[in-house]
């Protein structure tokens, strides 16, 4: 375990909206190659802590390392830090006015500042990776809800991030969908891609995930590995939610 | 002298039609350039009210943003809320009085319509930054742009789309609305049709053919904008690459559209 690379650490993490306190300090470590699932009930904070990860939400309290650094000291600025770490949306908020093939490389060319054959490269062999690369014509509105996610994962991985944020990536798609999404993901898990996944899906979290951290009411009620958490679990809490899955 | 109304029409689109295309030209040229520089202000002022603050911004950042918002909102609400007749009045006989500024009533006309046009424009824009899904702006932030790509690459692009209707709708009343800037002698059509009525005393002949002529100017505006709108929107469908594509030296060029057809 020690000798594992320490990417992502969230310390101590606080969010507030008005008098309302999501987080309640939140502490955990990501090290390359973990897949974490964060699970917990609804409201219990799971999106607006990941949101905190890359600051799309800005924290009230505590940090966030990378590498063990403050992002301050590790970073120019923090759109820097943000293409370390990718982002996966519920609503897949791909760019409307663009085209598969402009989503994904959009952020190579303007933010990375890549040539244009040298991002279209990349765009295309991450879009060969979920199967979307025949698409690359199209524009977001054409494509089914599972095709959207698939290539909204695709412009997260163009990028070339150490660690892919996902706040639930099948919450918005059909039950047919589902699956497609997830054969993708269980497949990036498989290579190794460090992941922090915000999900309903227990049986992909049991199966895929090197770790699962159960939030309930702001803070961390219990982090264990998936066979640990899903079969022993220690806390009242944890036990009251997986009943609930569990018919 | 001719006896009957469309005998009278044909005698004054003789005598006087030149006059009235000059006018026509007069007017178009207000309304075009205004309506153009009216949108150059209108996006300009739409994207600094729209610039977000939040608490890491510096107090001096802060305070100049929010002087700036404060001053344009006057400037919107003031030309909003006050009839174009009116300021065209106060800007040409103003700057004489006041400034020493002898301008010319055409000068004064673009002048006039370009800032009333822009303080219309800048609510519009604004709606149209506001109008795009927050989730956009995200997935932009997300992936490491700052706040200038994002509006550039990603919101205006599609703001802009979301107001072209309201852009038509502001060219069409300014065809028709320059016709106030008569007050300040502007030659356009309005004050051409009211000058050659007054010879033969034919008011009704005379803006019977104005009426004519503005409405086709606004009719083939209205049709032009609708025609770049689709052109905006681009193509319907799109091609499956079924071609490994980079294979391809020349990039993408799409699959005939015969052979696909069908398929979706």
């Amino acid at each position: 375990m020690e000798n594992r690379e320490l990417l992502v650490s969230v310390r101590d993490l606080k969010k507030s909206f008005g008098e309302r306190e999501i987080l309640k300090g939140i502490s955990f470590d990501v090290y390359r190659g973990d897949v974490v699932c964060i699970i917990g009930p609804s409201g219990s904070g799971k999106s607006t802590l990941i949101r905190c990860i890359n600051h799309l939400e800005q924290p009230s309290g505590g940090e966030i390392l990378y590498r063990g650094q403050s992002l301050k000291d590790a970073f120019k600025k923090l759109t820097l830090f943000r293409t370390k770490v990718g982002m996966v949306f519920q609503s897949f908020n791909l760019f409307n006015n663009m085209t598969v093939l402009e989503n994904c490389t959009v952020g190579q060319i303007k933010v990375l500042g890549k040539n244009k054959e040298a991002a279209k490269a990349t765009a295309i062999k991450y879009l060969k990776h979920v199967g979307m690369d025949s698409y690359v014509n199209a524009k977001p509105h054409q494509l089914s809800g599972g095709q959207k996610q698939r290539v909204a994962i695709a412009r997260a991985l163009a990028l070339e991030p150490e660690v892919l944020l996902m706040d639930e990536p099948t919450s918005a798609l059909d039950p047919e969908m589902v699956g497609e999404v997830l054969h993708v993901m269980r497949e990036l898990a498989q290579e190794g891609l460090t992941m922090v996944i915000v999900t309903h899906e227990m049986a992909f979290a049991r199966d895929v995930s090197s770790r699962v951290i159960f939030i309930d009411q702001g803070v961390v009620a219990e982090d264990a590995p998936p066979d640990e958490l899903f079969n022993k679990p220690q806390n009242q809490r944890t036990k009251d939610f997986l009943k609930r899955f569990q018919n | 002298m001719p006896e009957t109304f469309f005998g009278w029409v044909a005698f004054l689109l003789d005598q006087y039609g030149t006059v009235l295309i000059k006018g026509a030209v007069v007017t178009l040229l207000l309304a075009i350039v205004g309506t153009f520089i009216g949108c150059l202000i209108g996006l300009v002022v739409g994207i600094i009210q729209t610039i977000p603050l939040d608490e890491n911004d510096g107090q001096v950042k802060k305070s100049v943003v929010k002087a700036l918002q404060w001053l344009l909102d006057a400037y919107v609400e003031i030309f909003r809320g006050t009839p174009m007749i009116v300021q065209a009045m106060v800007v040409y006989y103003g700057a004489m009085s006041v400034f020493n500024i002898d301008m010319s009533p055409m000068f004064a006309g673009f002048l006039v319509v370009s800032i009333n046009t822009g303080a219309y424009m800048a609510e519009t824009v604004r709606g149209g930054i506001e109008s795009v899904d927050i989730g956009q702006k995200e997935a932009a932030v997300a992936i490491g742009m700052d706040h200038f790509q994002t509006m550039r690459c990603v919101i205006l692009p599609q703001a802009l789309r979301n107001v072209m209707p309201q852009l038509g709708n502001n060219l069409i009343i300014n065809i028709k609305d320059t016709s106030v800037l008569n007050v300040i002698s502007v030659t356009e059509l309005y004050f051409a049709s009211k000058s050659a009525a007054g010879v033969y005393y034919k008011y009704f002949e005379i803006f019977f053919i104005t009426c004519v002529i503005y409405f086709i100017m606004t009719f083939t505006a209205s049709r032009l904008l609708r025609w770049v709108e689709s052109k905006m929107d681009g193509p319907k469908d799109y091609q499956l690459v079924e071609y490994d594509p980079m294979m391809d030296p020349c990039g993408h060029v799409p699959l005939p559209t015969k052979k696909q057809k069908g398929r979706y």
